[in-house]
């Protein structure tokens, strides 16, 4: 029971952790906090779901071009709403995205009408039964994708010399531009990055939460994740969604019932007053 | 390129006026010239405006700087350029205060130097060239920039804005803070890089060796030129032993002395 609770708190937290990375990328280089990265995760989920039920896709083109749509979905939010707000106070632009998120709900509630419906399963919903205790493979699939995707991450941020001058930017705007970066390309693309994150978080979860336009709200108890990870790595994101989920899920058994909503930010509260920057943050040192 | 026995300038800035914030005037109309294969210098108190002169010419300031004024480079009006096509003419710019990437190591930094040649295969001769210029580098190539000496910091600064194969380097004070043997050796390479074939337009407060290396200069004080000549006629003029160089008319040297005074202090 315990074991089963530990592995189903890791599948959510990894999707946690994957939209605490949105959160993050945005963040290291933008400044800004969108706050509308679970609605992008929701959309990837409802894209992911026209794709295969209503357009006959099959399952794993379609694992492959919802993150390209929500990309491109990504590049068009930041060109329309964000890129004409860039050198107004980072407030302003948090609170677009607060209204970005709202706005989304509304689209996709016009769209696939505010029903819960249910996401077509890829894997079986028959638990495998390993000596004692019992896995959900849609638990397993959601691990190993999250997986997977963040060592995509790494190796392009890591070796790719487009990767390298997102860091470039992140860390020094002025050099990077002196370097022939284009700000404004680099702010796309990481809006793009980060709503491809998005969207796979979206298409892994769907087969657990059903799909509903209030999805998105799973990007509340991703937001600790990205805190108590230190807001500016990808690694510390990830660990900070596995803690909240593999958390909530034991406080779900041992504790009265509503403190698993609120676990996520109890366990952030506890983090930041033994360690301020988060598990992962650094102090900034601006020593160049 | 000789027309009618002239060498056309690499860079020709003509009456430039810049602003900071619209009403800051910090350059109050400059022209300077950079003729290929030289090293100009432009020397000049704090406040002057020589960064802001760089900054200008590399159009990282606002949008709409300079304000009057033209910028040619090789024949093209740059003016109004956008920022990120400064590089890809051909110039390169090492700012004030080095303006690494502190978390990448010194080897990514490099690399981000060469970002506008990033399709091209051959970079190996370009990583050998730094290498070769600041051999130090190369034993802490895997080393965050962060994590390295002033020195260090600088000639990756220098080692990154050649990455990119200026035809023209724009180094803004690059002994700032550094010891004097450090110093020696940024100037000793810079020399270097100029007998290769860049030109160099070069920022400096140490007047000294600014004016052994460079074949011409540019004195700037409050926004305007107020000097300009061959380094040799620069070194002979009074005002600027005296202001520039600490030579006063007796002949002994202010910096030297306040140099050794402050040494017994400590
Ligand atoms: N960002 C800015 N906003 C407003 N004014 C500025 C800004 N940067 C520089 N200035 C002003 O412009 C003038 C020229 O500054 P600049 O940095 O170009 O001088 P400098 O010659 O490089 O000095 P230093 O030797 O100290 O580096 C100064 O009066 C300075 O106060
Ligand atoms: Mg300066």
């Amino acid at each position: 029971m315990i074991i089963q609770q530990i592995i189903s708190g890791l599948a959510l937290g990894c999707v946690y952790g994957l939209i605490a990375i949105g959160f993050v990328l945005i963040f290291k280089t933008t400044a800004v906090i969108n706050f509308a990265q679970g609605e992008i995760m929701m959309l990837g989920a409802f894209v992911a779901f026209t794709l295969i039920t209503i357009f006959n896709v099959p399952f794993v083109l379609a694992f492959l071009l919802t993150p390209i749509i929500c990309g491109g979905i990504g590049i068009l939010l930041e060109r329309v709403l964000i890129r004409p707000l860039v050198g107004e106070p980072v407030v302003s632009i948090i609170i677009v995205t607060i209204g970005m998120s709202i706005t989304l709900r509304a689209f996709a509630g016009m769209i696939w009408s505010y029903d819960t419906l249910a996401f077509p399963l890829l894997f079986s919903e028959e638990t495998i039964r390993i000596s004692s205790f019992v896995i959900a493979p849609v638990d397993i699939s959601i691990i190993l994708v999250t997986l997977g995707l963040v060592i995509l991450l790494f190796l392009f941020f890591k070796f790719t010399t487009l990767g390298i001058s997102l860091q470039s930017l992140a860390q020094n705007p002025l050099a990077s531009l002196l370097m022939g970066v284009s700000v404004k390309q680099g702010y796309s693309m990481t809006w793009a990055i980060s709503a491809m994150v998005g969207a796979v978080a979206g298409m892994i979860i769907a087969p657990i939460t059903f799909l509903s336009v209030n999805m998105g709200f799973l990007g509340l108890k991703a937001f600790p994740a990205a805190v108590i990870g230190g807001f500016n790595s990808i690694p510390g994101a990830l660990v900070g969604g596995v803690i909240i989920g593999i958390s909530e899920n034991l406080a779900g058994i041992y504790l009265p019932p509503w403190v698993k909503d609120i676990f996520a930010y109890i366990v952030m509260m506890a983090v930041l007053m033994i360690r301020p920057e988060g598990i992962f943050g650094t102090h900034e040192q601006k020593k160049v | 390129m000789p027309i009618s026995g002239r060498v056309m300038p690499l860079l020709e800035v003509n009456n430039i006026e810049t602003y900071y914030d619209s009403f800051i005037e910090a350059i109050r109309g400059i022209s300077i010239e950079v003729k290929e294969g030289q090293i100009v210098t432009v020397l000049g108190s704090n406040g002057a405006g020589k960064t802001t002169l760089l900054r200008t010419i590399s159009r990282v300031l606002n949008d709409d700087q300079p304000e009057k004024g033209t910028i040619e480079f090789m024949g093209k009006r740059i003016e109004r350029t956008d920022p990120e096509k400064i590089v890809r003419l051909g110039i390169s710019h090492v700012p004030e205060g080095r303006q690494l990437f502190p978390r990448l190591t010194v080897q990514e930094n490099l690399r981000m130097g060469t970002y506008i040649r990033r399709k091209d295969h051959d970079l190996d001769s370009d990583y050998a060239r730094v290498f070769g210029h600041f051999p130090v580098l190369k034993d802490k190539k895997s080393q965050r920039a962060e994590t390295l000496s002033g020195g260090e910091q600088q000639m990756v600064a220098i080692g990154r804005a050649l990455m990119s194969r200026p035809k023209l380097l724009l180094l803004d004070e690059p002994s700032l803070g550094l010891s004097p043997l450090i110093v020696d050796e940024i100037f000793r390479i810079i020399k270097k890089i100029n007998e290769e074939g860049t030109a160099i337009l070069l920022v400096e407060q140490n007047a000294h060796r600014a004016l052994n290396v460079a074949a011409f200069g540019y004195v700037l004080e409050n926004g305007r030129i107020v000097l300009s000549d061959t380094t040799k006629r620069l070194e002979e003029q009074e005002d600027v032993k005296e202001f520039y160089l600490g030579i006063t008319k007796d002949g002994s040297i202010k910096g030297y002395k306040r140099y050794k005074r402050k040494k017994r202090w400590r």
